[in-house]
């Protein structure tokens, strides 16, 4: 099977009302090629489901006020004020986690986990409407699963399999957004040809992604 | 020495050799610059870098290609012997206890530990980000921050006025007047700066400051 698809056919995967998990860190391991066209694209209704919001003054922040996006399940958007703006206005629907747990419960999802206990936000505003659990005299809150519809990834190199490698701080949520959505697209800098790499160095495995874009981010 | 460099370097005397750190941003970036020689440590940032380096100014620009940030997302360098690894084993480190000391700012302090730092009442929501992992689960936590708030009301408090980051972690917290240790619900007040008395840190302050011996209170350095 061929993964090595084009951006307008990767595209026609996300629809309105897609839960697309997006990994990066602020610009950092984002598949700019994908946020690009989504935000120039007539999709709405869409939830994102990133760590951060962005920043105004590129394609990620620009697209999650945009208003094609109606929910956002982030853990800082301190750096992009039109989006705290958008929530205080009713218009952006957030749902803040910490970073921590955040991470925890998209790799719960992947890992077959019923969720996530953590110590983190208890008795804070972001532990409300939270079960607690008392584990051997410590309370932990409890973090529910989060999956996706698709996730859009970013990596350094792929093979024609989809196994992937990442540069430095790329790599953030890709290897847990791969196990927790449905559908899985790596956006990558180059396919390498398989015998050309020592599969040690493989940090996330072909299996999880379905279809590989190569990045083209000039348009 | 402005203020903001004073408090960093006292902080710096906190840090032990070799010790594991995340700063947070504002006055705990600062504390890279006031290492004794002596003293290395190894910087955290939350994006998985381990061993954060000098800051590459010329490296600024988003999308160009350069990944090795820190919690900013500022290009810096990799130090000898760093190493980056994922979001999850990120926040391993810190909520795992393998982080032996976090520098944050603050917004209001209480005499149990409770730490406000990540939303202030009436403004924007910004969300934790990683604030509340940090101040749950790193092993040594330091506040640095001014002594009081741009109204002049005291940071560190009775009881917590400003939503709870994380309950009973504050170890530490310094400021251009003091340096405070909070444990088992009291406050000690441990260093004053050059020329400040005990009368005006307790006059800023809005918990009662315990003093086992006056002679036993330290000098900050400048």
């Amino acid at each position: 099977m061929d993964k090595i698809i084009s951006y307008d056919q990767a595209m026609t995967f996300i629809k309105n009302g897609s839960r697309i998990m997006l990994s990066g860190f602020g610009d950092i391991g984002v598949a700019l090629g994908f946020v690009k066209r989504i935000l120039s694209s007539d999709l709405h209704d869409l939830t994102i489901i990133d760590n951060d919001g962005g920043y105004p003054d590129e394609p990620k922040g620009q697209l999650i006020i945009s208003g094609k996006v109606s929910k956002l399940i982030t853990t800082f958007i301190g750096l992009n004020p039109e989006a705290s703006k958008l929530y205080h206005a009713g218009e952006l629907n957030i749902e803040f986690i910490p970073q921590g747990t955040f991470v925890e419960a998209v790799r719960a999802a992947g890992y077959g986990l019923g969720g996530v206990l953590t110590k983190t936000g208890l008795g804070t505003m972001l532990g409300e409407g939270r079960q607690t659990v008392n584990i051997d005299g410590d309370y932990y809150l409890i973090e529910k699963p989060i999956k996706g519809d698709i996730a859009l990834i970013r990596a350094k190199q792929s093979d024609k399999f989809g196994n992937l490698i990442f540069d430095y701080c790329e790599r953030n949520y890709a290897p847990y957004m791969a196990m927790a959505a449905d559908l899985v697209i790596a956006e990558v800098k180059e396919i390498v040809n398989p015998e050309e790499w020592d599969p040690n160095n493989i940090m996330v495995p072909g299996i999880f992604i379905d279809y590989i874009v190569v990045e083209q981010n000039k348009k | 020495m402005d203020t903001r460099n004073f408090i960093a370097k006292n902080v710096a005397t906190l840090i032990q050799n070799n010790e594991i750190v995340n700063l947070g941003i504002g006055i705990p970036t600062l504390v890279v610059n006031h290492l004794p020689a002596d003293v290395q440590m190894i910087i955290h940032a939350e994006c998985g870098t381990i061993g954060c380096g000098k800051i590459l100014d010329n490296q600024g620009g988003r999308y160009n290609g350069y990944n090795i940030v820190d919690a900013t997302g500022t290009a810096v360098e990799l130090i000898q012997g760093g190493c980056v690894v994922d979001s999850a084993m990120s926040f391993g480190i810190i909520r795992g206890g393998h982080l032996t000391c976090s520098v944050l700012g603050a917004m209001q302090v209480d005499e149990q530990g409770n730490l406000a730092n990540w939303n202030a009442p009436n403004q924007r929501i910004t969300g934790a980000g990683g604030a509340m992992d940090l101040a749950v689960g790193s092993r040594k936590l330091i506040i640095a921050t001014k002594h009081t708030s741009k109204n002049d009301e005291p940071k560190i408090v009775k009881n917590l006025t400003m939503p709870l980051t994380a309950a009973g972690v504050v170890d530490y917290v310094v400021t251009e007047l003091a340096i405070i240790r909070i444990k088992n619900g009291r406050v000690y007040l441990e260093a004053l700066a050059p020329g400040i008395t005990v009368e005006e840190v307790q006059a800023k302050t809005g918990a009662e400051l315990v003093i086992p011996n006056l002679n036993s209170i330290k000098n900050m350095i400048e």
